[in-house]
């Protein structure tokens, strides 16, 4: 395959769809013969542009080599290109410093991260985390994983039957003894968008840290930690057109340089005799061993491309294509989509349930249209049991889809209804 | 246009009939051995429980959630089950598991309703939520010979559970 760009990602790119469509060949796929692709489990992981699939190529053909130890040509571009990617996402989320990006794997590795690191230190038995009942499982499980071991106490702010929080309890969990408040910014599995800076203020008020998941905001939501006042923000890098395997964690500097290290080795050390090492600085600190270079730099890329279309536009983008969305399954048969009815109040997620039709069931039919969606639980295991439903169908929409894509999963679904008999 | 022929094989009329009117869905009274099984993907679950008799499984019922697949499979189990002795039961386990990997009707007596599933196994990603059924029939009638029983709930998916 011939990639069509091979240079530096500069500039504006307008926001016409057949051009930004063209940046994506697995978008003209087929998923049978005569069956094109229509990608809509963007929640679940985004496709790549050509720029982001040539950066990786690019660095592996020319210029490969382990960084911050080589003093060779080829170690010291593969260390400039790393750091440069680092400065890159910095920017974006304007971060006032670049060390306070950590390369991770993935969001899940970050707020782990912030359990080990800073949890472990500075929390003690009778300490409070509070955390949502939207959760992804991801920022769940770490800090179950930290009560049973530290004897913290976990406080969730419920969910209301439309999937935005009760901001009323919130205040009465959030007191004296709250020493987190870790929390998504957007709902993965229903796309409610969480509002920050309330939290944010009843989290200050009572001198509470603030971490975010960022999984599904930073893709989509132009995010500013400064403004925010947020302490840490974590996301990934293949939600946001990057490659798998890449995420980040910011930090406050003065919270990264409190916090121990979460693996030992290699890139994170100041010195090291047999008896004891003292830590390299941050980020280096939380970096140990050889990271994914290739990745980072693919990741700093993807940030480029979504800043030459621009978080603004995309936004508008994924409003309108939502609010058709919404309009456009409102007219299928046996159909209930759950969350708020506007898409200004929701991310580009729309979770749905079809009467008499188990999601999965829906997803299989949809899948012989060519349509991608994703059925299950969404690891949110929590709101399916607020909503009382074992599983949802849910499409989710980037800056690449259509509104014939959304007809095409409407089509299906009116499919879907005919094969099994149902929504008469 | 007409729905592309594949999906007919995995979701044959029989199949449809069992997920709309389910045979011996509920509970029975005073079950001799049980097991609960899920599918953490999708999250199907089922209860399978099991009145034997002289060896001979006199009562069988099993409850649960999931997709068509997976309930329309517990069903047809149950249908299968009954009256059968235990030995009996678990060759139609073994014959079952035997046909999601072959995706060849295996000609056993009782299996005539069964045999429409046969096309779940064209489709890797269902054939947990096919066989949910019978590997929770299995557990449970590995308590009733005096195994290890049903402490550990049994799952279709031996990796890690799916994410997203």
């Amino acid at each position: 395959m011939t990639l069509v760009s091979d240079g530096p990602l500069t500039g504006h790119i307008p926001f016409d769809l057949a051009r930004i469509r063209r940046d994506f060949p697995i978008l003209k796929r087929e998923v049978a013969p005569g069956v094109p692709l229509v990608y809509l489990d963007n929640a679940a992981t985004s496709q790549r542009p050509v720029q982001v699939i040539a950066a990786i190529t690019r660095y592996y053909r020319d210029h490969n080599a382990n960084i911050h130890r080589g003093v060779h040509t080829l170690s010291v571009e593969s260390t400039d290109m790393y750091e440069e990617a680092r400065n890159k996402i910095a920017r974006f989320i304007n971060a006032p410093d670049a060390r306070e990006i950590v390369f991770t794997r993935n969001t899940t590795e970050s707020i782990n991260l912030v359990a080990h690191g800073w949890g472990r230190k500075f929390l003690k038995a009778g300490d409070e985390v509070v955390l949502t009942e939207i959760e992804h499982h991801s920022n769940i499980v770490p800090w179950q994983m930290l009560r049973d071991e530290r004897g913290i106490v976990l406080r969730f702010i419920p969910m209301l039957p439309d999937g935005t929080l009760d901001l009323d309890e919130a205040r009465r969990l959030i007191g004296p003894k709250t020493k987190l408040v870790s929390f998504t910014a957007m709902s993965n599995a229903l796309g409610s968008i969480v509002p920050v800076p309330e939290l944010v203020a009843m989290a200050k008020a009572e001198g509470a840290t603030v971490l975010v998941d960022g999984a599904q905001s930073v893709p989509h939501l132009p995010v500013d930690v400064q403004a925010l006042g947020i302490d840490f923000l974590a996301f990934s890098g293949h939600k946001m057109l990057g490659p798998n395997g890449i995420g980040i964690l910011w930090g406050r500097l003065d919270l990264l340089d409190a916090m121990d290290p979460f693996l030992g080795g290699g890139d994170m050390i100041l010195t090291v005799t047999l008896e004891r090492s003292t830590w390299a600085d941050v980020p280096a600190k939380f970096e140990a061993g050889t990271p994914d270079i290739s990745g980072a730099i693919g990741f700093g890329v993807a940030v480029d491309y979504l800043n030459a279309v621009g978080m603004p536009a995309i936004r508008k983008h994924e409003i309108e294509i939502t609010a058709y969305a919404l309009r456009r399954l409102a007219d299928v048969p046996g159909l209930s989509i759950f969350g708020r009815p506007n898409a200004e109040e929701r991310g580009g997620v729309i979770s749905f349930e079809m009467e008499g039709i188990h999601p999965h069931d829906v997803g299989q039919v949809l899948d012989t249209h060519g349509v991608a969606i994703r059925t299950g639980h969404h690891c949110a295991q929590p709101v399916m049991a607020a909503l009382n439903v074992p599983a949802t169908a849910r499409a989710s929409f980037y800056l690449y889809n259509t509104n014939e894509e959304v007809d095409a999963l409407a089509d299906a679904l009116e499919r879907t209804n005919a094969f099994f008999g149902t929504g008469r | 246009m007409a729905e592309p022929s594949l999906l007919d094989d995995l979701y044959r009329d029989i199949l449809l009939d069992h997920y709309r009117a389910p045979r011996n869905r509920g509970e029975i009274v005073a079950p001799t051995c049980s097991a609960d099984g899920a599918n953490p993907l999708c999250g199907d679950t089922v209860r399978v429980e099991v009145k034997v008799e002289g060896g001979r499984i006199a009562e069988i019922s099993f409850s649960g959630s999931g997709c068509s697949i997976s309930q329309a499979s517990a069903s047809m189990m149950t249908v299968f089950a009954k009256g059968r002795t235990v030995a009996g039961a678990l060759t139609g386990v073994e014959a079952f598991q035997q046909m999601m990997v072959t995706a060849e009707a295996p000609g056993l007596d009782g299996f005539d309703d069964i045999e429409a599933l046969v096309g779940v196994a064209k489709f890797p990603a269902r054939v947990k939520c096919a066989s949910l059924a019978w590997k929770t029939l299995q557990q449970a009638l590995a308590e009733a010979r005096g195994g290890s029983g049903a402490d550990a709930p049994v799952t279709t998916d031996e990796r890690t559970p799916a994410r997203g």
